[in-house]
């Protein structure tokens, strides 16, 4: 039996029928066709699916689709400006080649913005803590840290927060 | 094209303006911005979905399959099993990243008599939703007949094993065998008198390991869409590292000309050779076929891509050096048996070559053995075969340089391979640059610098790999604003649209941003071989350098004929074109080259001096002495990229190898179980490295210019991955005095091999003497 369940998608209103047993992450692949979040093991353990449910990072393979009822989400896709203009984060991977394959990257910076925006000056080993719910096979992880950091330093204040 | 005296050497000696530059890759918003599609973001109207059931059994007898309940439930359109394939022939062909028979490739598709592993495919469903093929699966019944499992080399070659693949007889050295086994193939190199090498050394070290199967854990896990129309014509999207060979395997399988099947490439989430092989696309065609033409869409779990694709071999090794008084090696012996899985095929003929390739020793002996067991058939992974056998290697070049109180880079450098020595396989290099990076490890403050703190320990190691060449075809059009279209067909798995489109900035003289580069169908070019063996940047790159040769030559000759000149009076000036009298920029050259007729060209090319690859590593390790947990404190790679083309891609390559290695080394492994079921089949238990297991990777690049492309370009994308587990172990045994003997050094074994030496005993994880 499938029920409406009615969300803000990157600061647009949705409607969408949904059976109670889809995920978030299904309903936003399948039935909305915004294929940027993307499912590399519907366990919750690789964070390509991360997307902010409230502005709180979560696995959208996770979260059933009728939990969202009212609620607000930014998938990768809601990252850059209405004008196309690209987020911070996303011109950061890009000038550190911070992507390889590219298939984690939207993830990343999903946890990437929720870290900067909860601690705008993180050190190495924060970065490091907070993105190890994403897995990157092609990188080495190196210049993805590198490209958080570079973001961090250029906008946020320059003393530490918290 | 200018080129250097010696014959053999075809490098441009004009200063490069785009090579080695760090541009904006050209699909990178794209991949940014979520848009770019990938395998299963393919959604096509109408779309079936479909399913695969798997064996639960590593080794059983179909008895019985029946599909009737699941092809009645309504919304199932097509059920297929071993049986909707044509029959195979045992015919030899090349597949995809082995050449093996046709009968095996198609039996690894579906199951027909036995299932040979975990996972072993055996029927498919596609039904008008997912979760309607979901139900159908549970609908069809196999009826199996249980046979006992053969999980290790070691117990597949033992007396009286029970016979995997029936009829199968070893090729060893030639001959076939007269008796079956589970060994498929026994292959050796060697030169000059091995005992008596031994008998010349001061010292000899003989020691055996064991390295687990791992998988290359690409993040994007198999999936694909296909189309079958009635009159046979056939359009797939994949996600492959080669269109072409997903095409050819097709043809293959399915006995479809080639002609009549389209392969479109999506963007690939990764593969390290293991998106080589086929394992959904020929089930999507014949379900395609079987539901009246409907376009079928097939997409793996993680736990399908762990149980049932890729991994590489584990293996059994046994590694015996011996070096004189002053260091210089006299002897060297590897004995390699690496489980292939279910079907012949591991990459243990590559694994030979790689062993003790950046040692110069003129008595040497490598016997390999290709053994089947029941598990997932091995697929290639980055430097097949070669961080198994670098373990070894490394770990007892690490012992002899202590026993004879040596510098570790010191001896290396000793009885390092230079021009004009031998391979195992005893060929020749051509210019290498390992002794090169093996100096600048040496000269990094990493090395230098003293190792500090409590439980810690420095270890090295180096590593060889041949590289490759293969076949490229591309295309490009020159637009009469100045800027080129260009059209290649090779997978771009990390950055090579950046690479190979610089390299015909390069040669044409204009700046990257004049060259959109888009990889086509294989309609759209001819024949390209797969993205791997480090080759795409190197041959198709080598392809982009031709294109632009042969552009700015007609651009030469139309504008001759224009201005009414011979073209030999024409010459090329800070990118434009200019006569005695005239000059123009690229861009008036193009619209006048453009003016009359279109110009495009078009080039094929199969380059064959495609250079070895060299890398030395250093890792400092710390060890808690109450866990076993080894973290890695500090790493630093060199290699050898010949010319690094777009240096941050380079840097890539070179950290994401280290991290593979460093994962492989210390965490990850298949756990079985005595049924042969996979124990640990998801990311959470399959534990790969995160952000938090990793320092920063510092990387080193040396570039020892390849004489065999024109810019110098040597493969990157693989050597990375073979030093990092015997550096880990040296660092292992630094810190602890422990040589560890077998991979993963994983917590368990290393706290095993703690406490057995504190009471007395022998550890799980410490070597044994051969």
């Amino acid at each position: 039996m499938k029920s409406v369940v009615e969300f803000t998608l990157n600061g647009e209103g949705r409607a969408v029928l949904c059976e109670p047993r889809q995920t978030l992450l299904e309903i936003l692949r399948e039935e909305i066709r915004l294929t940027g979040t993307k499912e590399g093991c519907s366990n919750g353990n690789c964070g390509a699916c991360n997307v902010l449910l409230d502005g709180v990072l979560v696995n959208s393979c996770l979260i059933l689709a009728v939990e969202v009822q009212g609620r607000s989400i930014v998938t990768v896709e809601g990252l850059a400006r209405p004008d196309g203009t690209l987020h911070p984060l996303q011109q950061a991977f890009l000038d550190h080649a911070a992507l390889q394959c590219g298939v984690c990257t939207p993830g990343f910076l999903l946890s990437a913005k929720a870290l900067l925006d909860e601690k705008p000056n993180p050190t190495e080993t924060e970065v490091r803590y907070w993105l190890a719910g994403n897995l990157c096979r092609c990188t080495g992880y190196d210049k993805i840290v590198r490209a958080v950091l570079d973001v961090a330093r250029s906008s946020a204040p320059s003393t530490p927060t918290r | 094209m200018s080129s250097t005296s010696s014959p053999s050497s075809v490098l441009v000696e004009t200063p490069l303006r785009v090579v080695g530059t760090r541009p904006v890759r050209p699909d990178g918003i794209e991949k940014v911005n979520g848009r770019a599609l990938y395998g299963a973001d393919v959604q096509l109207p109408g779309a079936l979905q479909g399913r695969v059931l798997r064996s639960p059994h590593a080794h059983a007898r179909i008895r019985r399959i029946d599909t009737s309940a699941a092809a009645a439930l309504p919304g199932v359109r097509a059920v297929i099993t071993a049986r909707d394939l044509p029959p195979a022939p045992d015919r030899v062909e090349e597949m995809g990243d082995r050449t093996t028979s046709l009968r095996y490739v198609t039996d690894n598709l579906l199951a027909s008599e036995k299932v040979l592993y975990q996972g072993h495919a055996v029927a498919a469903v596609a039904a008008t939703s997912d979760a309607i093929a979901e139900a159908a699966l549970a609908l069809i019944q196999v009826d199996y007949e249980l046979l006992p499992v053969v999980m290790t080399a070691g117990a597949a070659l033992a007396p009286g094993a029970p016979q995997i693949l029936p009829g199968l007889r070893a090729e060893r050295m030639g001959q076939r065998d007269p008796q079956p086994s589970n060994l498929a193939s026994m292959v050796r190199h060697e030169r000059g008198d091995l005992e008596a090498g031994f008998r010349r050394a001061k010292v000899v070290i003989d020691r055996r390991f064991r390295t687990e199967t791992v998988h290359q854990g690409y993040i994007e896990p198999h999936a694909t869409t296909a189309i079958c129309q009635p009159d046979g014509q056939v359009t797939i999207w994949a996600t492959t590292q080669g269109i072409f060979s997903v095409r050819s395997q097709i043809a293959a399988v399915l006995q479809i000309p080639l002609a009549h099947i389209k392969v479109i490439p999506t963007e690939i989430g990764g593969g390290f050779g293991g998106k080589i092989t086929v394992y959904l696309e020929p089930l999507a065609v014949v379900l395609s076929r079987k539901a009246g033409s409907l376009p079928v869409r097939l997409v793996m779990s993680r736990t399908e891509v762990l149980t049932s694709t890729g991994p590489t071999a584990g293996s059994d090794i046994r590694i015996r050096m011996g070096a004189d008084a002053s260091g210089k090696l006299t002897a060297a012996h590897a004995e390699l048996y690496y489980e292939a899985g279910a079907f012949p095929g591991s990459p243990v003929g590559a694994a030979l070559v790689v062993s003790f390739a950046p040692y110069a020793c003129a008595t040497m002996r490598v016997d390999g053995y290709d053994v089947i067991v029941n598990r997932p058939r091995s697929a290639a992974y980055r430097a097949p075969g070669g961080t198994n056998v670098a373990f070894g290697v490394e770990s007892v070049v690490d012992e002899l340089a202590a026993a004879l109180s040596i510098d570790p880079i010191e001896f290396r450098l000793r009885n390092g391979v230079k021009e004009g020595d031998l391979r195992p396989n005893n060929e020749p290099y051509a210019r290498i640059g390992h002794l090169e990076c093996l100096r600048a490890l040496q000269q990094t403050e990493h090395y230098r610098s003293p190792l500090t703190g409590r439980n810690r320990g420095r270890g090295v190691a180096c590593g060889a790999w041949g590289n490759w060449g293969g076949q490229s075809s591309a295309t490009a059009a020159l637009n009469a604003d100045g800027s080129v279209s260009l059209n290649t067909a090779s997978t771009d798995i990390g950055g090579s649209r950046a690479s190979i489109a610089m390299q015909l900035a390069e040669s044409l003289g204009i700046s990257y941003e004049q060259v959109k580069p888009r990889i086509g169908d294989t309609d759209s070019v001819s024949h390209n071989d797969v993205t791997g063996g480090s080759r795409t940047t190197f041959a198709t790159g080598w392809a982009a350098y031709e294109l632009g040769q042969k552009i700015a030559a007609e651009m030469t000759a139309r504008l001759a004929a224009a201005w009414k000149i011979s073209a030999e009076a024409i010459t090329r000036k800070s990118g434009g074109f200019a006569s005695g009298t005239q000059a123009v920029d690229f861009a008036e050259a193009a619209r006048i080259a453009c003016d009359d007729e279109p110009l495009m060209v078009s080039v094929t090319v199969n380059p064959k001096l495609y250079g070895a690859g060299f890398s030395a590593q250093c890792v400092d390790v710390e060890v808690d002495p109450d866990t076993g947990k080894v973290t890695i404190v500090r790493y630093t790679i060199v290699q050898d990229a010949g010319r690094a083309v777009h240096p941050s891609y380079v840097e890539g390559q070179m950290q994401g190898g280290v991290a593979q290695g460093v994962g492989w080394a210390l965490n990850e492994e298949y756990v079985y179980n005595e049924r042969g079921e996979l124990l640990n089949g998801s990311f959470l238990d399959y534990r790969m490295p995160t952000a938090c297991d990793l320092p920063m990777i510092e990387t080193v690049i040396v570039e020892v210019a390849n004489p065999g492309h024109p810019y110098g370009v040597r493969g990157v994308g693989e050597v990375n991955i073979i030093p990092p587990a015997g550096a880990i172990a040296n660092a292992i045994h630094q810190a602890t005095g422990l040589r560890m003997g077998a991979l993963p050094m994983s917590p368990p074994r290393v706290l095993s091999a703690l406490l057995a030496r504190k009471n007395g005993s022998k550890g799980c994880g410490a070597v044994s003497q051969g």
